[in-house]
């Protein structure tokens, strides 16, 4: 007897053509494929129906759109690889340039005021965690209900008003006013998380902790403390996103994000095949899940379709990607994956 | 030599007794088969010297000394190393992952960069010395067959210095093929000598073989201790439907 692991001995010997065909085989079994061709397939189809989508301000409103909403994602895909949710992250988002707009107006400098808000964020994931893991109360309601308690928290502490960041330039320009910085950030946390899911301690526990449970508790992983911190990295990723926009648009306003970028996010990472049932998923796929969106949306806008039958759009789009995904994971599954 | 002996191990559910006095005597370098009718308190005992539970009374010696398991990992630590009957493998991670699972091979210390291709090497190096054929250490555990998951499991344990492998029911639901997998594996350990094994099962005729001695485990006693060269299925089989004809009327009595 004897391993006789094909893909071992044959890497030696492979032609030009069998790698070739190596890479083909592995870029179509990859599972961030699909949204990639569908990102680009639709962008040609948008292109030449309106030719003003690759005008450069609509690009820009492209890039601010799918990039706000792609940093969210990535935080919400480590909590569905955990096997939970965080529907509060939202909340979070809008909560967050609150607490530093305040923290600055007590007088400390811009940076350190945002760092109280994403610590203080942060602490949000950190309580939604330990009531989800030590009360054995399911993420679903944990954080629906600190969803609720966050957002009354905002218009409270905001007596429902929007108010001006008023940050110097530099630093504005720095934290995503420029939509190339906005972009930047967004490629780079998607790059980042991508990694530490698929190539640190951390993700690894992680993907046994929503693929076994149990069984990764038998054999000593900290499944509790994996979710809970994975719960702080969403939280802290929304808060980001948040103080992002805020610098952004100029403004604060208690009612921005919401459910509606909560949904986006999670849009995105299911369309860019992140499985809600826990154990595998994909940060890059959901960076592209919200560039799809993104599109998706900006195109209907410029062709004069209404934002209803965006809606519309959306749900059925949703529904045939998790058919396709739940086809092509078959697909892979007969054909060996990572 | 004595690698693990137990004294009067008791443990009760609330009102059921699962486990009382139990008794067990385990040599060095030897396979111990641990038999039983369902509930009759095998994985009790298992999840006491695993550290899972905690007993009620009685004494755990390894090797000649007293200890006290405070839980898994401690039991781990001695050397004490765990299959579980559900195997604790993770379906969506590849072979050699799950191999080092929770002592992963890490370059870059504290930022906890997995060292995949010294895993990968480790562990190929690992199952081809305990000669387990995996066709390919990078498909996903799910791929693999039921006996594959198990050999894989026992190799795990293994891997990490074991001094006592703890076995619980490795053949259940698998077909002949299948288990011939595993009985090969406890049979080149046992060869080796370096571990003791206890080996949980409730379909002796299977695990016989393999075996230096059996125990068998009735309504939570150690109701009979022999060598396996001093005994025969049919004595066992005897010994068992002796039991099912008591417990019958018992019933019938009642
Ligand atoms: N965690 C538990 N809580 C309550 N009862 C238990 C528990 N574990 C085992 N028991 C009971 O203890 C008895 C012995 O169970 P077990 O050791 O699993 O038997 P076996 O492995 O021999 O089939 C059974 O009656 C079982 O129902
Ligand atoms: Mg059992």
């Amino acid at each position: 007897m004897s391993i006789s692991g094909a893909p071992i001995q044959t890497e030696a010997t492979t032609t030009d053509k069998g790698l070739a065909a190596q890479f083909l085989g592995s870029i179509i079994r990859s599972r961030e494929t699909s949204i990639i061709l569908a990102a680009i397939i639709l962008s040609i189809y948008f292109q030449s129906t309106a030719p003003a989508f690759f005008s450069q301000s609509n690009v820009v409103n492209l890039g601010f759109y799918a990039a706000t909403t792609a940093i969210i994602a990535a935080g919400e895909v480590m909590v569905l690889i955990c096997g939970e949710v965080d529907l509060s992250v939202g909340q979070v988002y809008a909560l967050a340039p609150f607490i530093m707009f305040y923290a600055h107006r007590a007088g400390v400098p811009y940076l350190v005021a945002m760092a109280v808000a994403l610590l203080m964020s942060a602490c949000v994931g950190l309580i939604n965690g330990v009531i989800t893991v030590n009360l054995q109360i399911p993420s679903f309601i944990t954080t629906l209900s600190t969803l609720f308690l966050i957002n009354g928290f905002t218009l409270t502490i905001s007596g429902g008003f929007p108010v001006q960041p008023n940050a110097p330039a530099a630093l504005a320009n720095f934290f995503g006013v420029n939509a190339l910085s906005q972009v930047i950030w967004a490629v780079a946390i998607a790059i980042v998380f991508q990694f530490i899911l698929v190539k640190t301690r951390w993700g690894m526990h992680t993907i046994a902790t929503g693929g076994n449970a149990l069984g990764a508790a038998e054999v000593g992983v900290r499944t509790g403390r994996i979710k809970i911190g994975n719960f702080m990295l969403c939280s802290l990723l929304g808060a980001f996103a948040g103080i992002l926009d805020a610098f952004r648009i100029g403004s604060i306003d208690p009612l921005a994000g919401g459910t509606e970028i909560m949904f986006m996010a999670i849009a995105s990472a299911v369309i860019g095949g992140t499985l809600l049932t826990g154990g595998s998923g994909t940060i890059i796929g959901a960076l592209f899940g919200a560039v799809v969106l993104g599109v998706l949306k900006d195109g209907f806008t410029l062709s004069g379709v209404s934002a209803y039958t965006f809606d519309m759009i959306l749900g059925l789009a949703i529904l045939v990607t998790m058919f396709v995904n739940v086809r092509l994971s078959r697909l892979r599954a007969a054909g060996g994956g990572r | 030599m004595e690698a693990l002996r137990t004294e009067n191990l008791s443990k009760a559910f609330g009102r059921v007794v699962a486990l009382k006095k139990a008794s067990v005597r385990l040599e060095q370098g030897e396979v111990l088969g641990l038999l039983g009718d369902n509930g009759a308190g095998k994985s009790t005992l298992m999840k006491i010297l695993t550290g899972f539970h905690r007993p009620d009374s009685g004494r755990i010696l390894l090797r000649g000394q007293e200890v006290h398991l405070r839980s898994v990992s401690h039991a781990r630590a001695l050397g004490i190393e765990p299959v579980y009957q559900d195997l604790a493998l993770i379906n969506e991670l590849n072979v050699y992952r799950n191999m080092f699972l929770q002592r992963e091979i890490r370059s870059w210390g504290p930022l906890g960069i997995l060292n995949d291709s010294l895993m990968r090497s480790k562990a190929k190096e690992h199952l081809t010395a305990m000669r387990v054929n995996i066709p390919s250490l990078d498909v996903q555990i799910s791929k693999l067959s039921g006996g594959q998951r198990q050999a894989i499991a026992v190799a795990r344990s293994v891997f990490s210095d074991a001094k006592i492998l703890l076995l619980d029911e490795p053949t259940a639901a698998m077909g002949v093929k299948e288990s011939a997998i595993i009985l090969d594996l406890i049979r080149r350990l046992k060869d080796k000598g370096e571990v003791s094994i206890i080996v949980v099962a409730h379909n002796y005729a299977q695990i016989f073989d393999v075996c230096d001695r059996i125990n068998l485990l009735q309504n939570g006693e150690i109701s009979f201790n022999s060598r396996t060269s001093d005994t025969s299925i049919e004595e066992l089989t005897r010994l068992v439907v002796d039991e099912y004809r008591a417990a019958r009327e018992r019933v019938t009595n009642t």
